[in-house]
C-alpha cells in the first residue's frame, strides 16, 4: 500500500489542478465576453456618428 | 445579442451543483482503494475529463461534416466551441494522469502508447485552433477547420483503443487488464457509482460550457458583421 501522506499529497495536487484550470477557463469566458460586449457598444456608437 | 435563456441559467446552476456533488461523492462516498490509497481518487475526474474531451472532439468532427454539407456558419461555431472546451478537459486528463502516474508508475511521463496518442490528440486540436486564427476569410476558415477536424478525429479512436491494441502499462477501465498494466484495480459498486456520476456530471458541465462558448462566438460574429457595415 502506498504511504498515506504521499498518497494524499498527490491526490490534493490532482484536484488542485482541476480546481485551478476549470475556474481559470470560466474566468477567461467571462473576461472575453465583457471585452466583446464593450467592443460591440463602441462599434454601435461609431455607427451612430 | 439575445439575453441568456432561462434554460441556460438552470443548466448553469445544475452544473455547479452536480460538480459539488461529484466532489462530495469522490471524497466522502467512494471507498479507498487498498493498494494505491488516496491517490486513486484522482481516477474519477481523470476518466470523466477524458470522456468529455473525447466526446467533444468527436462532436466537433460531426459539426464539421454538417458544416461541409449545409454551409451554415452556426456549425462552425459549434465545432470551434467543442474543440476549445475539449482541449481544456483533455489537458486536465493528461495532467491528472501524470500526477497519478508519479507514485504508481514511479514516473511523471513515459512514452507509452496511451500517453503518446493522448498527447498527439491534444496537439492536433491545439494546432487546429492556432491555424484557424491565421485565416481571415470566415468561409475559408470554416471549410479548412471542418476538413482538419474530420481528419484529426481519426486520432481520437486511436487514442481510445491504444490500450487494447498495443502493449501498454496504462490500465483498461472497461475490460480485462494484463500483467503489464500497472495501477489496475477492481472497482467496487460504490466506486462504479461514483465513476458514472462523475461521467454524467462532466457531460452536463460540457453541454453548459458549450452553450456559453457558442454564445460568446455569436457575439464575435455580430462584431465582425458590424465592422463590415461600418467599413
Amino acid at each position: 500500500m502506498l504511504d498515506t501522506a504521499i498518497s494524499i499529497k498527490y491526490m490534493l495536487a490532482g484536484y488542485a489542478v482541476v480546481l485551478v484550470l476549470i475556474p481559470a477557463y470560466l474566468a477567461s469566458l467571462v473576461l472575453r465576453r465583457r471585452a466583446l460586449k464593450r467592443k460591440l457598444q463602441d462599434l454601435d456608437e461609431l455607427a451612430k456618428k | 445579442m439575445k439575453p441568456q435563456s432561462p434554460t441556460l441559467k438552470i443548466l448553469t446552476i445544475l452544473s455547479s451543483l452536480l460538480f459539488l456533488a461529484a466532489l462530495a461523492m469522490v471524497f466522502l462516498y467512494a471507498p479507498l482503494e487498498e493498494t494505491m490509497n488516496y491517490v486513486q481518487k484522482v481516477f474519477y475526474f481523470h476518466i470523466a475529463t477524458a470522456w468529455v474531451g473525447m466526446l467533444g472532439f468527436m462532436a466537433a468532427a460531426v459539426a464539421g461534416v454538417v458544416y461541409l454539407v449545409r454551409h451554415d456558419r452556426k456549425w462552425d461555431l459549434l465545432e470551434m466551441a467543442a474543440i476549445e472546451i475539449s482541449l481544456v478537459f483533455f489537458l486536465i486528463t493528461i495532467i491528472l494522469g501524470s500526477i497519478w502516474a508519479r507514485p504508481v508508475w514511479n514516473t511523471w511521463w513515459t512514452w507509452d502508447p496511451r500517453l503518446t496518442t493522448a498527447a498527439i490528440v491534444e496537439l492536433v486540436y491545439l494546432a487546429c485552433l492556432l491555424l484557424r486564427q491565421g485565416i481571415d476569410d470566415p468561409e475559408r476558415r470554416a471549410r479548412f477547420s471542418a476538413v482538419y477536424t474530420l481528419v484529426g478525429s481519426l486520432s481520437v479512436p486511436i487514442a481510445f483503443l491504444s490500450i487494447r491494441l498495443f502493449r501498454t502499462i496504462h490500465p483498461v477501465v472497461i475490460g480485462t487488464n494484463t500483467a503489464s498494466n500497472l495501477g489496475a484495480f477492481n472497482m467496487t459498486p460504490p466506486m462504479l457509482a461514483t465513476m458514472f456520476f462523475c461521467l454524467f456530471t462532466f457531460s452536463v458541465v460540457f453541454a453548459t460550457l458549450l452553450w456559453h462558448r457558442v454564445r460568446l462566438e455569436q457575439l464575435n460574429v455580430a462584431i465582425e458583421e458590424r465592422q463590415m457595415e461600418i467599413l
